[in-house]
């Protein structure tokens, strides 16, 4: 077990592609530490660095308090799992778990007790004699994290371990992956694009973009503060709305009526030339149906009337996708964003918004209804370096 | 061996009550064209081991099927140490080219597949610039460079232009399967503790296996098969390979011709490749690195 830092690393590849730019990340002896991005950020990139398969350009790397830049992988005392598995083919489940105890010359009765025991972890026991091709999906990424953990090294890097598996296997495995981490207490580094995953799993979490790390934060802080609207817009399923708004007169202008924001926000922004346009955030669950809203809350928030286009109702609560009209909020990392979700080329995909109402809710499709949104619960972001201007 | 297994038309086609004309022409295309190939590459075969059978005086007598069946040729070959000697310099010769040829080829072709290093274009174009090189064009400085080298006549005079031919024949066929092989494997194995070379022969090399069998077939059928350099290359028993002592061989008498003897060297010498494609088939068609991946 150790820390894993990293001390404003750079990977520039042969080509002068910059991968990784200047990141720093000071992951702590024990901790679960996501990094998050769409594909493309360096993510990977940065695993490879940490697990000694990609050389690092500038900065430094250290595990346990030790310079490991140029260490080779084998001397690293890390265990990796990857994403396609890299199960050695032409071996048993049992030999592909003890293969790197194998390799350290451990006792053969030694390598026989650790292998039984992680596969009792893994409910892996009736297996061992088979080869991968014989195991389903969830059992292979089993052997994957099996041949990690009988190794008891000083980090887990894994690189989108549960991407291969079908939604549901998923989401239970992902519980496993918890449940192991608590209990073996090691340090581990995990990459996945999915922000769902990133938020359910990490102690804290690295978002990045274009090679650098946008917001180093615990789960809850990346929800409610985001730094930027990137963070803003990759954490959080629906993702957060976006509009333009312009500040005059101590004023937020919004499509949906004038707000007065808090002396806070105030202060922050009288700073800047009145009249200036700002791009507003608001998380689809900070709006909520207006009748459903009553009293001091209600004063809170500010109410308006719009027409629901399309209504998704999924049991527990209701999505409802409504547009102001006018114009739509635009930004650089939005629309790359929108692209990494396939989204770009989407009809309507930029101005329309959306709602997550209780499921008492009595939204209809096609029907005009008031809405309520909390205004406590804004963001303000600058359109030109996309800071929030709210924290 | 030139023996083509064309995949048989299926019968379930032909048996089937629906069948259209059109899916008749076509059967009957196929089964045609598959006859032809056949019969095309088994005929000669067959008229060899006919001939090998036959005494010397039955030998032009126009029957396909001996009428007096004779071991007379096989026990002749096997009683000349010309013969017997060839056999053994063949074998010796071919195995040592096609060890050597797969040993270099795989760790070439593994850098090839895997490395980027500078003139890696250059090296495998050059490679293949070898393997459709004229062979005839350099019998003439090989021997004189061998003469004054002391290689003319041995077995490492045969080996080395066997090489030079063998290895971009071996690099070409294992980059191929090199490449087929997720990388990750190799990332894992390094991961676990393992050295470049320990992870090259625990993790690749035995899921490069099925693609250095088929590179060990075809560099040995190469060597094996070769006539030029055999016959300019050497002068004597010492060395002389099977398909250069074929051409030595002599009738009963001076005006006879040794058909019956070369038939007979033909066919002892066709049965170790037979015997080795036989041996390895189901090594060559693997799927071995199923499983490594998601599947």
């Amino acid at each position: 077990m150790a820390d894993i830092v990293l001390d404003h690393v750079t990977k520039r590849f042969a080509d002068g592609q910059v991968a990784v730019d200047d990141v720093s990340l000071d992951i702590h002896d024990g901790e679960f530490v996501i990094l998050v991005g769409p594909s493309g950020c360096g993510k990977s990139t940065t695993l490879n660095m940490i697990a000694g398969l990609e050389d690092i350009s500038e900065g430094e790397l250290r595990i346990g308090g030790k310079v490991v830049n140029g260490l080779a992988p084998k001397d690293r005392d890390i265990a990796m799992v990857f994403q396609s598995y890299a199960l050695y083919p032409h071996m048993t489940v049992r030999d592909n778990m003890g293969f790197a105890l194998k390799l350290a010359k451990l006792p053969a009765d030694q390598i026989k007790t650790k292998v039984d025991e992680a596969a009792r972890i893994l409910d892996l026991v009736p297996y061992l004699d088979r080869k991968p091709a014989n195991l389903s999906g969830g059992q292979r990424q089993r052997v994957a994290m099996g041949r990690a953990i009988v190794r008891d090294p000083k980090a887990f890097l894994m690189d989108e371990p549960l991407s291969n598996l079908d939604a549901k296997l998923r989401v239970q495995t992902r519980t496993e992956v918890s449940r192991l981490q608590n209990r073996l207490g090691t340090t581990m580094v995990y990459v996945t694009h999915d922000q769902t995953e990133a938020l359910t799993l990490g102690d804290r979490v690295a978002v990045m973009r274009s090679g650098r790390v946008q917001q180093f934060a615990s789960p809850e802080e990346l929800y409610d503060r985001p730094k930027n609207i990137f963070v803003a817009g990759f954490i959080g399923s629906p993702a957060m709305n976006f509009m333009p708004v312009t500040f005059e007169g101590g004023r937020l202008r919004t499509a949906f009526g004038d707000i007065s924001p808090s002396p806070a926000v105030v202060s922050k922004l009288a700073g800047s030339a009145d009249g200036r346009s700002l791009i507003l955030g608001i998380r689809p669950e900070h709006f909520e149906d207006a009748a459903l809203v009553t009293g001091a809350e209600k004063a809170d928030g500010v109410t308006f009337p719009t027409t629901v286009d399309v209504l998704e109702s999924l049991g527990a609560d209701k999505f409802a996708y409504f547009t102001f009209g006018g114009e739509v909020a635009r930004h650089a990392e939005l629309e790359e964003l929108a692209r990494d979700a396939g989204a770009a080329d989407a009809a309507g995909g930029g101005d329309q918004v959306v709602a997550r109402l209780d499921a008492a809710s009595g939204a209809r499709e096609g029907e005009k209804i008031d809405l309520w949104v909390d205004t406590a619960k804004m963001y303000i972001f600058d359109p030109d370096t996309g800071a929030n201007l709210a924290v | 061996m030139s023996t083509v297994t064309v995949p048989a038309p299926r019968a379930g086609r032909a048996a089937r009550p629906t069948g259209s004309s059109t899916d008749n022409s076509r059967l009957l295309a196929w089964t045609t064209v598959n006859t032809v190939i056949i019969v095309v590459s088994i005929v000669p075969v067959l008229w060899l081991l006919s001939l090998s059978f036959k005494t010397p005086a039955s030998i032009p007598d126009s029957h396909f099927i001996p009428r007096h069946w004779t071991l007379e040729n096989y026990r002749g070959i096997f009683g000349t140490s010309l013969f017997t000697r060839a056999l053994l310099n063949s074998i010796g010769i071919a195995l040592i080219s096609t060890f050597l040829a797969v040993l270099l080829a795989s760790m070439a072709a593994y850098a090839v597949a895997r490395l980027r290093f500078p003139g890696k274009t250059v090296l495998v174009g050059f490679a293949l610039l070898i393997s459709v090189f004229p062979q005839i064009s350099l019998v003439n400085p090989l021997f004189n460079l061998w003469r004054e080298l002391g290689l003319f006549d041995t077995w490492p005079g045969l080996i080395i232009p066997y090489l030079t031919f063998g290895l971009p024949l071996g690099i070409y066929t294992l980059s191929a399967f090199f490449r087929e092989i997720p990388w990750d494997l190799e990332k894992a194995a390094q991961v676990d503790g393992a050295t470049p070379y320990q992870a090259f022969v625990k993790v690749i090399a035995p899921l490069a296996a099925p693609g250095m069998v088929t590179t060990a077939i075809l560099v040995f059928i190469q060597c094996w098969n070769d006539f030029v350099f055999a016959i300019s290359l050497t002068s004597t028993n010492r060395s002389r390979t099977v398909p250069a002592a074929i051409a030595f061989f002599s009738g009963a008498s001076q005006f006879a011709q040794p058909i019956g003897s070369i038939a007979a060297a033909a066919v002892i010498i066709t049965i170790p490749i037979i015997l080795f494609v036989l041996f390895f088939q189901r090594r060559i068609v693997a799927g071995l690195t199923s499983g490594a991946v998601k599947g």
